[in-house]
């Protein structure tokens, strides 16, 4: 369990403070995939890099598995991170070394004898999938599969939990998915506890239980993925759940209030909403913009709609007599 | 000065020395020039290694101190002109070889004259690694000395070779100045037959012996890096 508390961060070079992290509290539990999702300097690097204390926190504790990582002397503290491992945007692989090698790097680290680190290496580059590429260079691979050699390496010296800092923002969206169809797999199968820092909302729909949105070094929202999405509260989770789509600016505001419709089943997704309240209620809505998205098998979304100042109470009315639907004004382009 | 320089005495001078004194010139200057080289080598990576880690941000900070005496030092000993430099390290030299004339003698200023130099080059050398490579290292719980031996140096191998090379060109050169106090080699030569007795065509020569020996060292360092490179796709 990752239990982080209090946990301030300000970084300062002469007179310019920047407060990265401010009273942070997280708990993370054992086998959770949990997501810390934010705009790009909100402070999830910071954060991330504080539970291995790659970044000494201002105040604060880190607790992980019952162990104050702050407390850790040097050594304990090498000892410490070689069961909390990293994987990051860049890959950050040993450039002169071979994939295999690339493996053998942590276990060479801790002094595992060099023909078990052999062993060891080529059981984990089969398991990423790359059992063919232990000879090959670095800079022979393509993104995706540095990444797998990266993760091989991660899970060298059997951790108890894996960060991945940014691990798919410079990878395609397929081969994305592929990845963190791997991490999901090695949660799976070894029930190692994944943290996902990522910028994506896409990420963290594909592969969290739970997720942290960060906004301006605070923790702005938490909970389950299903229930921030089914109703994100603070404004910076609305932002990330609902996008600002291009379409949004078609509508006038001198004739119509935006309202926006966001329901929480396929059955409530599926009904012809905008139809029925133009049948039964005579309003005509303008849809500005519509999303579905399905999380958890179930699915979420939410549509936009223009209506006309003089029909507003009728449109209300009737949407707000559908269950399954959370219906609000929106006042502006947020 | 160069008006004679293919009569038939010019000519005949050449080739005897040619015969009789260049080859062993040649192994002279070679192996005056590796062998300081490898010596400044020995003292000038560690120094070089220590002004990377050593620094406030650096992966085995050292005391401030320590940091400027080692930088003012190695900035010092870069500024004296290796003529001079030549002369001052005689003491060591006594000390050391016993003499201060002949061509071991020169490889005391020759190692005083480069390992500072050699320092710095493996400073950038070991700058050039990604500060996120050995911070990953880091995340795994590599030791400070982990990570200078199985990181740093390996992952700049390439670009320590090609500077290497810079420096046993830059030495060759300085191993031919030394030909003034007694050092042998082609330096000695080329002084001798062309400042002092007026024999300009042993001279060029020499000269130009020295130069194909830049020309190879420089060839072979730069195939070795190259080859090294694994980040180069071959
Ligand atoms: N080493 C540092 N020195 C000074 N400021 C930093 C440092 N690292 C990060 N910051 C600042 O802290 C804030 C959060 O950065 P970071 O954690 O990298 O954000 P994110 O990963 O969410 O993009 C940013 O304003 C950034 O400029
Ligand atoms: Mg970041």
């Amino acid at each position: 369990m990752i239990e982080i508390r209090n946990l301030y961060k300000t970084f300062s070079s002469g007179d310019d403070k920047v407060d990265a992290l401010q009273n942070i509290n997280l708990t993370i539990a054992d086998g959770d995939v949990y997501g810390i999702i934010g705009m790009s300097g909100a402070g999830k690097s910071t954060l991330v890099r504080c539970i291995n204390m790659l970044e000494r926190p201002t105040a604060g504790t880190v607790t992980v598995n019952g162990r104050d990582m702050g407390a850790l002397s040097n050594a304990e503290l090498r000892q410490a991170r070689r069961e909390i491992t990293m994987i990051f945007q860049q890959f950050n692989l040993l450039m002169q070394r071979t994939c295999l090698q690339n493996v053998c790097f942590p276990m060479e680290l801790s002094g595992v004898k060099k023909a078990a680190a052999k062993k060891r290496a080529m059981e984990l580059l089969e398991l990423v999938g790359l059992p063919d590429k232990a000879g090959a260079y670095p800079a022979q691979l393509s993104g995706g599969q540095q990444q797998r050699v990266a993760i091989a390496r991660a899970l060298a010296t059997d951790p108890k939990v894996l960060l991945c800092d940014e691990a798919t923002s410079a990878l395609d969206p397929n081969t994305t998915h592929q990845i963190l169809s791997l991490i999901r797999d090695i949660n799976d199968k070894l029930g190692i506890t994944v943290v996902v820092i990522t910028h994506q909302m896409s990420v963290v729909k594909e592969i969290c239980k739970h997720v942290a949105i960060l906004d301006h070094g605070t923790v702005a929202e938490e909970g389950l993925v299903s229930a921030v999405f089914a109703a994100p509260k603070s404004e910076a989770a609305r932002r990330l759940v609902y996008p600002a789509r291009e379409g949004e600016i078609i509508s006038d505001p001198g004739s119509e209030t935006k309202v926006r419709v966001i329901f929480a089943s396929a059955a409530a997704a599926s009904m012809p909403l905008v139809a029925r309240m133009a049948r039964e209620r005579s309003v005509m809505a303008n849809i500005i913009s519509a999303n579905t998205q399905p999380i958890d098998g179930k699915t979420y979304g939410d549509i936009l709609l223009g209506i006309p100042h003089e029909q507003l109470s009728a449109a209300l009315d009737f949407l707000r007599g559908i269950p399954e639907l959370t219906v609000e004004e929106v006042s502006d382009l947020v | 000065m160069y008006d004679n320089l293919f009569s038939e005495k010019s000519l005949s001078d050449a080739l005897q020395c040619l015969q009789n004194e260049i080859p062993f010139a040649i192994w002279e200057t070679f192996y005056v020039t590796v062998l300081s080289t490898l010596l400044a080598l020995v003292i000038g990576l560690p120094l070089g290694v220590l002004l990377v880690v050593g620094e406030k941000k650096g992966v085995l900070p050292l005391p401030k101190w320590v940091m400027q005496v080692l930088n003012v030092i190695i900035n010092l000993l870069r500024s004296i002109p290796f003529l001079i430099l030549m002369i001052m390290v005689f003491p060591l030299s006594r000390l050391v070889i016993g003499t201060t004339v002949g061509t071991t003698a020169t490889i005391v200023p020759l190692v005083v004259a480069a390992f500072p130099f050699i320092a710095r080059l493996v400073e950038s050398s070991l700058r050039e690694v990604d500060p996120n490579i050995i911070e990953a290292a880091q995340s795994m719980g590599a030791t400070p000395m982990q990570i200078i031996c199985k990181v740093m140096v390996p992952e700049s191998v390439p670009s320590l070779l090609s500077n290497v090379t810079i420096a046993l060109t830059t030495i060759l050169g300085y191993s031919a100045m030394s030909g003034i106090i007694g050092g042998g080699g082609l330096g000695q030569i080329a002084i001798n037959y062309g400042y002092y007795r007026y024999k300009y065509l042993v001279m060029l020569i020499a000269v130009v012996l020295l130069i194909l020996l830049v020309q190879l060292f420089q060839s072979i360092g730069t195939r070795l890096a190259v080859k090294s490179d694994k980040r180069l796709k071959h």
